[in-house]
């Protein structure tokens, strides 16, 4: 019985040794599929299945949560020249984890003439858009929860939802702190949105697809950064600038400004409600940087140049969820230094950026690309 | 796996925060204080009502934003077709974006664009 559960069948039928299965993930899931279906109806396998992914990325949630939290805290502590957290554990790595259990232990309070169905209803609208967007990231060869046909479009779609959240959580904290940080992020995840749709779009053109996976196996050749000449580079910096924006990070923190608005939208919550926002704005640099990675930097696509000689085997070498993850990590990195290095925008500056600035620059970019895709000219 | 799947997602964040809160409701402590319920606002009780009218001073923006955040969508699929339809989509877009631009140039020119 247990015998039939797909991995260790896999594992003893694999010629390679056991780490093979780190370069491609496909034939494992499908063995742990065929293994389930022998062992069990197929509704039966579907519960299993739906169970098994379910608490799989509920823990991925968590781990990169906490550990986008540590590293921020440790990014900001090597700029300042501090130590940062060094206490709980090597590098004070359980630190966050410290925190997390300290906020579960914190009182949930009710605020007085708060809207209290909306106001809990908010942490909800965040966290669900972050794990449905996080579903239709691919992150190794055969690590793809939901491979849709729209997914570029899908992942703008959702993630765009998560303003709802953050606008009913600032509405229905009856705090003029709350409204004000939640109008101001409300407008400036609005306005940004449209650089990262265009600049997406750019890739679009290059792909001819907006499935993640084709997007990722049309790289095999040569990452799109490279592939689209310097209309992919525009594209690529402008995407990473309305990111950081999109986030509510770095030098586009107006919402949460403390000097002016405490902290925003979340100024009311407490406890682990306030955790829930906190986790969400994490997981959205992780989701901006990931699809930056997989639309421009080849997601799991080890850096090839030219269809297959050896530089490209050489690459080979380093399993795919490495270079997802490094690719990812690396861009998170970048976003984190931009919070430390540049000083806070003004509102009027945030938005002259955008509409005078981006905007049109993207316009003409998607053109110049589509231009080159016409003729010829990407590699 | 199929686009049903999605579904999963959604519960499993929405079991996520519920099973947490339950989890923080059952742990954490409770006092009554009649001071602690009200909204944060500098240490002082409230002046006035919160949810009261202001300028937002973003209405510009978002109208703007409405007609080309329609636009994203339109473009997404010319997109995905552009490289078999060739010449021919690259002209309507051309013409598509040239009365876009002649928009956002208006807008530029009438000032909507200034922050005020």
């Amino acid at each position: 019985m247990l015998t039939s559960f797909g991995i260790i069948n896999y594992l003893s039928a694999q010629s390679g040794p056991w780490w093979r299965v780190f370069y491609d993930f496909t034939s494992l899931t499908k063995n742990i599929d065929a293994g389930l279906h022998n062992a069990m109806s197929p509704f039966w396998t579907t519960v299993t299945e739906m169970v098994i992914v379910g608490i799989l990325f509920l823990l991925f949630y968590a781990v990169i949560g906490l550990f986008l939290v540590y590293a921020e805290r440790k990014v900001c502590a090597f700029i300042q020249n501090r130590l940062g957290p060094n206490r709980l554990g090597p590098f004070g790595i359980f630190q966050t984890v410290a925190d997390l259990i300290k906020l579960l232990f914190k009182e949930l309070i009710p605020i007085k003439n708060a809207d209290h169905f909306l106001f809990n209803l908010a942490p909800y609208i965040v966290i669900i858009v972050n794990f449905m967007v996080l579903a239709a990231i691919p992150y190794a060869l055969g690590l793809h929860a939901v491979d849709l046909n729209i997914g570029i479009f899908y992942v703008i779609a959702v993630s765009s939802m998560s303003v709802i959240g953050v606008l009913l959580a600032g509405w229905s904290s009856n705090s003029k702190y709350s409204l004000l940080g939640a109008m101001r992020s409300g407008a400036q995840i609005v306005s940004y949105e449209l650089s990262v749709g265009l600049a997406l779009a750019t890739v679009v053109i290059l792909a001819g697809s907006m499935q993640l996976s084709v997007i990722v196996e049309g790289q095999r050749t040569g990452w799109f950064i490279f592939k689209g000449h310097i209309p992919a580079v525009i594209a690529f910096v402008i995407y990473i600038i309305a990111g950081t924006a999109e986030t509510n990070r770095g030098p586009f923190d107006l919402a949460e400004a403390e000097s002016e608005l405490t902290a925003g939208y979340h100024t009311e919550y407490s406890g682990i409600k306030f955790a829930f926002f906190y986790l969400a704005e994490f997981i959205n640099m992780f989701i901006v940087a990931s699809i930056a990675a997989t639309i421009f930097l080849g997601g799991w696509m080890p850096l090839h140049f030219g269809a297959d000689n050896g530089f490209n085997r050489i690459m080979d070498f380093i399993p795919p969820v490495i270079w997802f993850f490094a690719k990812t990590f690396f861009l998170i990195w970048v976003i984190m230094l931009f919070k430390w290095t540049f000083p806070r925008l003004r509102i009027d500056q945030l938005l002259t950026l955008e509409w005078k600035y981006l905007l049109p620059i993207n316009i003409v970019n998607l053109l110049i690309m589509a231009f080159i895709v016409l003729m010829g000219w990407h590699f | 796996m199929n686009n049903q799947w999605l579904v999963l997602f959604f519960l499993v964040g929405a079991l996520f925060v519920g099973l947490v809160l339950i989890l923080a409701n059952l742990i954490a402590p409770r006092s009554f204080n009649p001071q602690k319920f009200e909204p944060y606002e500098c240490g002082i009780p409230t002046q006035g009502v919160t949810w009261l009218q202001f300028n937002v001073g973003y209405y510009m923006f978002a109208i703007l934003f409405l007609v080309f955040d329609v636009e994203t969508v339109l473009v997404f699929p010319w997109a995905v077709v552009m490289k078999e339809v060739g010449m021919v989509a690259f002209i309507e877009i051309l013409i598509f974006f040239f009365i876009l631009g002649l928009g956002l140039l208006y807008a530029w020119k009438k000032h909507a664009l200034i922050w005020e």
